[in-house]
Order: C-alpha cells, then structure tokens, then sequence
C-alpha cells in the first residue's frame, strides 16, 4: 500500500493559555511526539472561526485539531464551549464534505498536560495514517481537464 | 453532388446550452430525419438526495425560472402526500388562487410576447415586426397597455402570496405560510374582473385576427402541422380541465378514453426512452411502449399542454372558457384536434378559465380564513405530486426517510412530455417544406412555428424584446462544406 | 467617438432562465436601458451569433452581464471569449455569483448524476443502458452535445469577474441602480457585489423581535411548527439565513413568512458563507452540556445543504471530496 509512507500532515490550533503551554511543555520537556503536527497558536479555542478549519483542509491538511482550556477554565469564559457546539455542528458538516469525523478532533489540555498533549499527537497520527490522504481537490476536474 | 446534406437550424438562443435542430436530407434532397437536441442537464433528481423534503419547493423552482411556480406548486403537494396531510380549505384556497393567477400570466406571455405574434402581425410579415411591438402596432397601444397590466396585477398577487415572483417560497405541507387579509382581497379581487375582461379581450383578438382570415384558418388546419397522438390532462369528477388537481386523464387519438389514474399510480403508466444524442428524454405510454418517433394509435407517443388538456377532457370548469371551448371545437371539426397550431387557441381558452377561476376564488370570503395550514404529524415516506404546468402535466416524486430527507426523487418536467412530439413536429414541418433540397426562407419560419405552438421552456423569451428572430439555416454538402447560409 | 453608445452583452450559462426574466420583468425601464447602450448579444432575445462576437475588437463591448453557473464546455468556452471582448464583466444572478441552486451538484459527479437521470429513476425505461454522448452516429449522421462537467463553478472561477449583483434572481431596483452606475461611470472598486454590505438582518423588521441575548434550545422544521409573521425567525428554533446573509433583497421570502436561505451570499467581510452560518448558529445553541449539545445537532438535519444552499461551488471546499461519491 502506498499508505505506508504516507506522513499525514496535520494542523494544531491551540489556546495560549493552556494547550499551547501544555504542547510547550511536550517541547521542553523534550518527549517525542509524531512530527507531523503544525501548530497554530491562538488566544482561546473560542477564536477558531470555522472558515480555518476548511482552509486547513483545502490547504493540504490531512487532519485538524482544536485544542482548548478545559471546561470551566477558559480564560474567556464560554470560549471552549462555543468551541465546542462548533466542533460538532462542523464535524457534521464535514461528514457531508466526505471527510471523516476522525479527521477532526476536539480536545482539553492543561498547561500541565504535556504528556497527554503527547499522547494525542501520536495517536492522532496513528488515526490519520489508517485512514489515508485526504486529497481534497477543490474542484479539480477530468471531464473538464479532459 | 449535393446529396447528403445537413441543415443546422440553430437559433442561438437554443443552440448556447439551450437547443438546437438539426435537418439531414437524403440522396433527393428530401428530409430524412429531423433532431432537436437539448444540451442541458442539471442533475436535480440527482441532488435533492440528502435534502430536507420541506426545501423542496424552495430548491426545484430553479429548474425553470419561466414557470417556477409550476414546479413549487407540484413540490408542495408532494409534500401534502409525503406527510399524509390535507391542506386546510383556506390552504387551499390560495394556492388555487396562486395557481391561476400564474396560469393566467403565463399563458398570455406567451400569446403576446413569444408564439401568438406569429399570428397576430402574421408568419409572412418581416421578421422584425413578429415580436410585442409589432402586436402592439397591429391591435394599437391601448391594448399593449392592457397587456402590461393584466400581467403585472396577476404577478403582484403571486408576489404578495408567494414572496417572489421568480421562484415563489410560499409552500408547505397542509397549507402555505401566509395568509389573505381584506384589504388585498378586495383588490385582487378588482385585478381578476379585469383580466377575466383581458381574457375575453385576447379571445376577442384571436378572431378578428385569425379566424376572420381565411389564410390563417387554411395554415392552423393545414396537414404540415398536425400529427396524430393521444393526449393527458388533468381532471376533475366531472372531468373538466383543472390545472391544480384531480385524475390524469389520457385518451386516444381518436378520443376515446384510454386510462384514468391518480398521481400516485403514474409509474404504471408512463415510462421514459433514452436517446444518446440529446439530453432530454422522452416519455411515452407505458402500455403501448416506445416504437419510435410516430404518429397513431399503436405509437406511446403522447402531447400534453393546452390543446391536449382540452382534448382530454370533457369540458372547461368555468361558464365562459365553456363557451370558447365549445366554439373551437366546431370551427376545427374534430375532437380531439391533433392541428399543432390550436395550441395557441386553446391557450387563451385556458387563460380565460384561470381568471373566472380567480374570481370565483377571490368572491368567497373563505379566503379569509386564518386557519392556513394543518402541521403533519404522520412519519413521512414518499409522495408523488402532481399539476399542469402551462407546458403540460408536470409530475414530481419523492421518497423520503423517516425524518424527512429525501432519499429519492424522480421529475417528469411538463415540456419533456412533450419532446418526441416536438421532434415529430419539426420533422413533419420540414418534409412538408423542404423538398428536392430546396430550402425557402419560409421554411425558417414555418418549422419555428411548429415548435413554438408548445412553447418549450427553453424557448422562452426569443419575441421579447425588439428584434430579429434568431433562427439561421446551414446547409452542408456532403463533406460538411457550408455551401449556403439562410438567416433572417 | 464619443457619441457611440456603450455596447452591452447578456449571455446565460447553466441557468434557469430566471435572471433572464428578471431583466425582461424591468418592463418600461428596459426601454431606457435600450435607448442608452447598445445590445450587441443577448442569445435569448437578440438575433447575434458567437462568431458576431468573435469578430469585435477586444474590449469593444463596454460590460457583459453573464447569468448561470459554468458547468458545460460550451459555457467555458462562450465566457471565456466574452471576457476577452468586453471592458466589464458582470456576474448576474446567485448561480453566476455563487453557483447557486445548480450547485448543489457539487455534492455529486457527472457519473452519479448521469446515472440516475438516464439510468435508475423509475419511470426511465433503458434497458441498453443508453446515456447522453458527446458524439453520436445515427443512420450515419454525427450529432454533438457539449462536455458536462463533474463539478459546478462560479463564474469568477472560470474568468476575471469586475462586479456582482446577488440575488436569486436580482431584483429589479438593483438591476437598475447597477445598470445607471456603469452608464454613469460611478463605480464602486472591482470585485464589489452591487448590494449594500451588511447583514440581512440589519435590514428585517423582525430584527427587533429578536430578545438582547438571543439563544434557541431547539431547531424546529418550518414544517414542523407555526410560523409566527412577527417574530424573527431564528428566535422561533427556525432556521434563518439572515445573519450570514448580505442584504438588499427586500426580505422577500422573510415577508412571505419563510425564513431567508441566502442567495444574496456573504458580506464582503466573509469567505465562507456555510461556515459563517454554522458560526454563528453554534453560538446561540444554549447550552454546554456535550450530550445536549449533541442532542441539537442531530436535529439540524441537512447543515450542509441548508448554510450552502446557494453558495456551495463559492465556499473554500467548492465541491464534496470526490473519493468519497460512489
Ligand atoms: S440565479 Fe436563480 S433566477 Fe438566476 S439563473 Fe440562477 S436559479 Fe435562475
Ligand atoms: S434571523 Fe431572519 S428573521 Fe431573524 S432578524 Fe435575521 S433575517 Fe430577520
Ligand atoms: S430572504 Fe434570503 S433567500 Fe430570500 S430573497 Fe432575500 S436573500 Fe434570498
Ligand atoms: S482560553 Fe483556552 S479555550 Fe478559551
């Protein structure tokens, strides 16, 4: 199969103050985790405008991850749970896009979570690789090529 | 050598993703086989999958923005039958009235503005007076402005009721979204008196114009526009014409009735053939089946719109449009009529039952009733729905899971029941007109008129507007040369 | 010369003829607009040729209005020399705009749809399993149809776009204001949408219906409920387009009692119409509980087809992922 090597590329948005403080403690911390995440620093898992994800996906991303304060601990209040009644409105939507829900996910780190921010990573990777490139077209035609 | 020649009827307006005619004549020159090729596809039975049932009647409008309110109108009641839900009286009230109002504009854009100015400036006058303001010159100004305003108060209603006039959003099972208040009764009911009076009126113009003359006459009941088919309408107990409800009635070319059945059992009646070089497909009679593009009892090839609705039924639903239908009967000597050309006449006898119909919807004061809708409340499974578009019967059909989303769907749009007649048409048209490869500029003209007596859908608009009527012929030699081009 | 009238273009794609009627429905004001410019191809009503066209100077043609998505050869093929030959281009209409109903397509292919035109409907009787070709013999005859594409596009995917009137079809006071802008001259910069550029609900009367914080517990199907004529529709569970909605069009469906599914597309501030929508229908979900949550989300049954109504071939993805139609 040519999924063997296959390396998914795979997008991190994550909150300042907690997840990316938690993936910066992964860092320093010097765990290793599956290269494959790009990570995107923003304020508060609430910032996410869905309109990222469907970039990250049309720009070559294999899978998305938002990552976020846990409940009750964002620094803005309602900004994860909005986060989240998004994640799964998204994923449904995403689902009709053809795009699995795997390809999507939601999770809560700490900033003292590095290992289980090490943790998704590499089980995310794992998730991805199974299930193959995304190769999203965007429109990209035979009949029209043709 | 001359033989083997291909003529290209290519009026752009059909040609640009909109249709084409292609003429191929034999070894003397005669016509061997006529195509009108449709080159369009949209695939909306295909993405209705996956949509709410309810969005139907906002999503299938767009498959026709000449008649969208044929195809809401279908959609909805689609919907009553999916959902197992009556419309309340008053729910169906306006969407009758609705119904009319649309049957009526339609109709009469189409006389004045698209097929009718062939005969009221007359098929041999210049090319560039056959469109509204040649009508207008010929019956004069008063009467083009009666036009404007028969059409424009007929659209308010359906603006006001259905929220647009292009693609009305009004529909839902068991009844509509908005209600009728007194205020815009009475002045719709002002409107209606005034188009039942328009209706008479263009009656009225029909004869001084066409009746009265006998080259006209000698043209409508001429043997280059009259093929023999059965015919399907729609009709009520009494089997009277009825655009909004009731059985479709099929009778046979020699009148006699050969089925009556509901919307829901079409599938045991009609069937659809495939042709690879077009598009469109051609529906026929299932019980006698598709024996190609002919003429006759043994042939499944049938007409619908106003010519066959009249031929399929027993009478007009209305005291005046009775009268007329009765008339034209007499003057065309049989019924069923198969003369193309009466299209146009039953048209407006057609016009003038939509706008009695208006007035008798618009007098009773049940209109009124707030009670607008019945809200379903059985599990939704599948629903087939059906109206005459003023095209002809227009039949839509969705199977639906248990919380509604469409699983499937199947369309029979109204001009596609009539694309083998059309084709028959054109041909017959042409082999009555070209012969010995002679091509006469008339014949431009003659075959259009052919195909604008059904007036399809993508036909619409060419007499708009002032100019010329876009219509060219091609003719090739046998290694594809353009050897001579007609083009008015 | 300066007393030459500007020349003017119509031409329609994969259209419903409705944008068509749109222009026609200016009734009188059509005959201003005829006497100021000069019409030198309009295919449904005007008697000029493709190779009319052709043989005018580039850029001769002072705006070309284009209705219709791009979804056959033939389509691409006419646009693409429109644009050539014209100074504007004007996309009319959603489906030009935005793709529009037809693109709905794009969750499907050419094969899929194919397939259950000329194949699986019930009432097709096929038995050679004969479809649509691009080349047919009959009795020795070659007939042509022109390709159809997988996959729906917008006009500016398929050429250079200067402006574009939303609206499903235009109504006719933004048919006139854009059409007296480019006779004047007074144009807004390139890439505008002729539309004010704010919110639907900016514009609709039930605005004020809506409470200070609004929030919905549950989405009701328009079906499934009374509609209230007053209150905002949103505020009623039912879903509304309007916030995600550019405004203009006189909240037509909102004043036949329906709610708004958004032809007039996003503001000039927005990408992505079906996503800004889902952003703002999430914010309003009331609750956090991940199971409730979850709960309401099931009950929004076609996210997709509704927030994409009439945008699909216009969002950042375009179109379904092809792999996964079979
Ligand atoms: S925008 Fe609407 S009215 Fe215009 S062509 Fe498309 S579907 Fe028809
Ligand atoms: S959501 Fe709809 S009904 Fe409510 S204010 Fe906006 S446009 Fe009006
Ligand atoms: S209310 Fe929405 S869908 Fe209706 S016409 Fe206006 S923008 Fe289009
Ligand atoms: S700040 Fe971390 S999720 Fe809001």
């Amino acid at each position: 199969m040519a999924n063997e090597a296959f390396e998914p590329k795979l997008v991190g948005f994550l909150c300042n103050w907690c997840s990316y403080t938690g993936a910066d403690l992964a860092g320093t911390a010097r765990m290793t985790y599956a290269p494959n995440i790009r990570i995107i620093r923003v304020m508060c898992s609430g910032r996410v405008d869905p309109q990222f994800v469907l970039k990250a996906f049309i720009e070559g991303a294999d899978g998305v991850l938002i990552s976020g304060c846990h409940p009750g601990d964002c620094h803005y209040q309602e900004g994860n749970y909005n986060a989240l009644r998004r994640h799964r409105l998204l994923s449904k939507m995403l689902e009709q896009f053809g795009i699995e829900r795997e390809r999507f996910r939601l999770e809560w780190v700490s900033a003292a979570e590095g290992v289980k921010f090490q943790q998704i990573c590499d089980e995310f990777t794992e998730q991805i690789k199974k299930l193959g490139p995304l190769n999203l077209n965007g429109g990209k035609d035979e009949h029209r090529e043709a | 050598m001359t033989n083997n020649k291909r003529i290209t009827i290519d009026p752009i307006t059909r040609l640009e993703g909109h249709g084409k005619i292609e003429i191929f004549l034999d070894d003397k020159g005669d016509v061997e086989r006529a195509f009108l090729q449709i080159p369009e596809l949209r695939g909306f039975e295909q993405f209705a999958v996956g949509r709410p049932a309810e969005e139907m009647p906002r999503i299938t409008p767009r498959i026709c923005g000449v008649c969208p309110t044929a195809h809401h109108m279908a959609s909805t009641k689609t919907l009553d039958d999916l959902f197992h839900v009556e419309p309340t009286p008053t729910g169906r009230m306006i969407r009758e009235l609705i119904y009319n109002a649309f049957q009526f504009e339609d109709h009469t854009l189409h006389f004045f503005f698209l097929g009718g100015p062939d005969f009221v400036v007359g098929p041999q006058a210049p090319a560039g007076d056959r469109n509204i303001l040649g009508v207008i010159g010929k019956v004069g100004l008063e009467i083009g402005g009666k036009v404007i305003r028969a059409r424009r108060e007929a659209r308010e209603i359906i603006n006001y009721l259905g929220g647009k006039i292009i693609h009305p959003v009004c529909g839902l099972p068991g009844g509509v979204s908005k209600a009728l208040d007194e205020e815009h009764r009475v002045q719709f009911l002002d409107s209606a008196k005034f188009i039942v009076e328009f209706s008479q009126f263009a009656l009225q113009i029909f004869d001084d114009i066409v009746l009265k003359n006998k080259e006209y006459v000698d043209i409508v009941v001429g043997d280059a526009y009259q093929i023999k088919t059965y015919y399907m309408g729609l009709v009520d107990e009494k089997n009277k014409v009825n655009f909004y409800d009731g059985d479709i009635r099929v009778v046979e070319p020699e009148g006699k009735e050969f089925a009556k059945f509901k919307a829901r059992d079409y599938l045991d009646h009609i069937s659809e053939h495939v042709e690879p070089w077009t598009y469109v497909k051609f529906p026929f009679l299932k019980n006698i089946g598709w024996k190609g593009f002919v003429e006759g009892k043994d042939s499944g090839v049938y007409r619908v719109a106003p010519l066959a609705r009249l031929n399929a039924s027993d009478g007009m639903a209305t005291p005046l449009a009775q009268e007329h239908y009765e008339k034209m009967y007499e003057v065309l000597g049989e019924k069923p009529s198969h003369h193309t050309l009466a299209f146009h006449w039953a048209r407006l006898i057609e016009a003038l039952q939509a706008s009695e119909s208006m007035v008798q919807l618009l007098e009773n004061k049940d209109i009124l009733d707030p009670n607008i809708r019945n809200i379903p409340t059985e599990t939704p499974t599948e629903g087939v729905g059906v109206v005459e578009a003023p095209r002809g019967t227009l039949f839509h059909h969705y199977k639906t899971d248990e919380k509604g989303i469409i699983t499937e769907a199947n369309l029979i749009v109204a001009t596609v029941n009539n694309a083998a007649a059309i084709n028959m048409s054109i041909e017959k048209a042409a082999k009555a007109l070209i012969k010995g490869g002679k091509v006469t500029e008339g014949l431009l003209n003659m075959t259009e008129m052919a195909f604008r007596a059904y007036d399809p859908c993508h036909a619409c608009g060419t007499h708009a507007l002032p100019g010329d009527m876009p219509l060219v012929i091609k003719i090739y030699d046998k290694d594809r040369e353009l050897v001579k081009q007609l083009k008015k | 010369m300066s007393t030459e009238k500007p020349k003017v273009a119509f031409y329609w794609c994969a259209s419903c003829g409705g944008c068509e009627e749109a222009v026609i429905d200016l009734a009188e004001d059509i005959l201003k607009v005829v006497e100021a410019v000069d019409i030198v191809f309009w295919p449904v009503a005007l008697d000029f040729k493709k190779k009319d066209v052709e043989a005018m100077k580039d850029g001769s043609i002072a705006v070309s209005f284009i209705n219709g998505a791009v979804r056959l050869s033939e389509q691409e093929e006419m646009v693409k020399l429109l644009r050539q030959k014209s100074g504007l281009v004007v996309a009319f209409g959603s489906c030009s705009h935005l793709g529009g109903i037809p693109g709905l397509g794009n969750f499907w292919n050419k094969e899929t749809i194919f397939r259950r035109a000329y194949l699986t409907t019930p009432s097709t009787d096929n038995p050679d399993g004969t479809v649509p070709l691009e080349k047919t013999e009959v009795d020795g005859k070659e007939l042509t149809l022109p390709r159809f594409y997988d996959t729906v596009y917008t006009l500016d995917q398929v050429i250079d776009v200067d402006y574009y009137l939303p609206g499903c079809a235009p109504p006719p006071d933004l048919i006139m204001n854009a059409l007296q802008a480019i006779l004047e001259g007074k144009l807004p910069p390139k890439g505008a949408v002729l539309s004010p550029n704010k919110s639907l609900c900016d514009d609709c009367k039930r605005n004020e219906s809506k409470p200070e914080k609004l929030t919905i517990k549950e989405i009701k199907r328009p079906w499934e409920v009374e509609l209230d004529p007053e209150k905002c529709f949103l505020a009623q569970g039912v879903i509304c387009m309007g916030p995600a909605t550019r405004t203009g069009c006189g909240e037509r469906c909102i004043e036949a009692n329906m709610p708004c599914r958004g032809c007039f597309g996003p503001t000039d501030q927005v990408i992505d119409q079906g996503a800004k929508f889902l952003s703002s229908l999430a914010s309003i979900l009331d609750t956090d509980d991940e199971k409730e949550i979850e709960k309401i989300v099931d009950t929004i049954v076609d996210p997709a087809g509704t927030f994409y109504r009439f945008s699909l071939p216009s969002s950042i993805f375009r179109r379904r992922r092809m792999e996964d139609i079979k």
